[in-house]
């Protein structure tokens, strides 16, 4: 193979090992332990707060209200999953143990932009996104260098 | 992955494998799929217009928007370019009444008024106009069944219309808003359809695949496979394949993104194009995947005044905003590396928009399809919302697949998305500064602006 090929070969393995190393790497969980507790209203069609943020490892209670029509309370990547008339109030508790940003989401068909209405739990630290950005930076990098040096220059 | 691609020399195009040939040539192939489509499509519109107006439980919201959407852009044209508009309903019913026939070759010129379609259309503008103004009611027809199904009849009617005036297929190549951004993106494909050697096609004066022959129609696309260097133009209809006596006509592998090195057939209109589905990918991936309640009732009309601010907002960013943050970076490229036509070096790194924009659109039709792909199992057993349950699903759950997946793919889709366009816009540079050096300065105000715009959606989906 031309040295070329050679070195364009070299720099596309290495990013592509950063790619998987920053994905996967495991990183020390920094669990807190506090109680958090929020109160989430729901209506046509969105939620307020539509963000939450907690610390990886709190005790969380969300207590849950409807303004309007029966809404439903589905935040991915927690099985959880509450439906809420107008009028009474729902709790649930879960322990923040994974990180990143997770969506809330109604649950009941509430009318037409029901399938968008949609809110964030941000559990901190926030380490997909940092891990995201750090692909995005070595994507960014590794494509320069591998343009820099092993494009054919002639 | 990334290379310059490499042209075969002409002669050296291999034939398609006979069994592919055969099936290609066949009178029935395009018709028989495009029956089946039709068949869809139908109950589509009908249940659009008589199901229930839950969008998530009709068959017309969820095998349109969800179903056939991820189909297009994840799997279809990403890998099959134009493959759509091989099978695609839309222009079938004027196709054939222009025809008269469906399967069989009917001899004869093509019966419409045959008048002229104006030089001034002939180009993406309509496409790019129709698609913002589409895009600009878009929380609307997304969600209501009977809505969505008044647009799709619509483009039939269009269709249908325009076939009756205008020979072959004006609204395919010239209105059609899905044509529009499909033959754009098609250019990632790793297959084309090309002539195996261009001097047969010289040599041959009768050009069979222009004006047809008994085996086949002239090029509804009103494109001549001679010429062809990009796929943006060529719907795969394969009349040619019928028609080229010389058995000149070839489909074949590639690499990825070949197209968007074609530097003589770069225009205006597919740039802006190419503004306008990133745009659209970035404020969808805003106003209906985000948290922002009141832009999503903005964007549903809630009051007139604040859809039209949304509207307003909405054609500013991607007419005005995108197309003038790539303009300043060219400007800065060009000042840092040296004097260059500052139009041609904005059109080409407009193409940097290609991968990043398919990219991207990838990414933000993973996220509504692994929320709500489930829907698609109970539409299926009752598409009316009737309260049918034909194969048994119609009480599946809706349940959200996956979301840590989710957030892998999408940061994978969006960084080789970035990888892809990076190198796009060295390699269009190459075309403008001979010498490396040059080239790699000018496209880095340009590598800045698309990294920005990559870490925007990423804040949007994980941050
Ligand atoms: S009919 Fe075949 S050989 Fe003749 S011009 Fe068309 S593609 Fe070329
Ligand atoms: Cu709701």
């Amino acid at each position: 193979m031309p040295p070329l090929i050679v070195k364009r070969r070299l720099i596309l393995l290495c990013a592509l090992l950063v790619f998987v190393a920053v994905w996967f790497v495991p990183l020390p969980a920094l669990r807190a332990s506090g109680t958090h507790e929020f109160s989430l209203d729901m209506r046509q069609f969105e939620f307020t707060p539509g963000r939450i943020e907690v610390q990886q490892g709190d005790q969380v209670t969300i207590t849950l209200s409807s303004s309007d029509v029966v809404h439903g309370f589905y935040l991915d990547g927690y099985q959880i999953n509450q439906r809420v008339e107008p009028g009474i109030t729902r709790q649930i508790t879960f322990t923040a143990d994974q990180t990143g940003k997770f969506r809330y989401r109604c649950a009941v068909s509430c009318g037409a932009l029901h399938p968008f209405m949609i809110g964030e739990l941000v559990v901190n630290n926030n380490f997909p996104f940092w891990r995201a950005l750090t692909l995005l930076g070595v994507s960014l990098i590794s494509t320069l260098v591998y343009l820099y040096f092993g494009a054919n220059k002639a | 992955m990334i290379t310059l691609p490499r042209p075969a020399p002409p002669s050296a195009r291999p034939a398609m494998p006979a069994a592919l040939k055969t099936l290609l040539k066949a009178r029935w192939f395009q018709p028989a799929l495009q029956l089946i489509t039709l068949f869809g499509f139908t109950l589509a519109i009908l249940a659009g217009f008589f199901g229930t107006p839950a969008g998530s439980r009709n068959f017309g919201i969820v095998f349109v928007w969800i179903v056939w959407w991820a189909l297009l852009i994840i799997v279809l044209v990403p890998f099959f370019g134009r493959v759509w508009c091989t099978v695609c309903p839309l222009p079938a019913p004027g196709e054939w009444l222009q025809r008269r026939g469906i399967i069989r070759r009917t001899p004869g010129k093509l019966h419409t008024l045959g008048k002229r379609f104006p030089k001034r259309f002939k180009n993406m503008w309509l496409q790019n106009f129709g698609f913002l103004g589409i895009a600009s009611f878009s929380a609307i027809i997304l969600t209501r069944p009977h809505i969505s199904a008044g647009v799709l009849l619509a483009f039939v009617l269009a269709a249908l219309g325009l076939s009756l005036v205008y020979e072959k297929r004006v609204f395919c190549r010239y209105v059609c808003p899905v044509g529009g951004f499909i033959g754009l993106y098609a250019m990632m494909a790793p297959l084309e359809l090309r002539v195996r050697d261009c001097k047969t096609c010289l040599e041959h004066g009768a050009k069979d695949c222009v004006v047809g022959n008994d085996q086949g129609y002239g090029c509804p696309w009103m494109v001549y496979p001679g010429n062809l260097k990009r796929n943006t133009y060529c719907g795969l209809c394969f009349e040619c394949i019928k028609t080229c006596p010389k058995d000149n006509i070839t489909i074949r592998l590639r690499p990825f993104g070949s197209d968007l090195f074609v530097a003589q057939e770069r225009r205006l209109d597919e740039a802006y194009k190419a503004f306008i589905m990133l745009g659209c990918a970035l404020v969808y991936s805003t106003v209906l995947l985000g948290r922002w309640g009141w832009l999503k009732n903005w964007a549903n009309m809630d009051t007139l005044p604040h859809w039209l601010l949304y509207a307003a907002g909405l054609w500013l960013f991607n007419l005005v905003l995108l197309p003038g943050l790539f303009w300043g970076a060219a400007w800065i490229g060009r000042k840092l590396a040296g004097e260059m036509k500052i139009r041609d070096l904005f059109v080409a790194f407009a193409y940097t928009l290609v991968p990043l924009g398919l990219a991207a659109w990838i990414a933000f039709s993973l996220g509504f399809v692994f929320v709500n792909g489930s829907y698609a199992l109970s539409v299926l057993s009752d598409p009316f919302g009737w309260g049918w349950n034909l194969f048994g699903t119609a009480d599946a759950a809706w349940t959200p697949f996956a979301p840590q997946l989710l957030s892998f793919l999408q940061v994978g889709v969006l960084s080789v998305g970035l990888m892809f366009a990076v190198n796009t816009a060295y390699r269009s540079a190459r075309q403008f500064y001979a010498d490396h050096r040059g080239a790699f300065t000018a496209m880095l105000p340009v590598a800045g602006l698309l990294t920005l715009i990559t870490g925007v959606f990423m804040v949007l989906y994980l941050g």
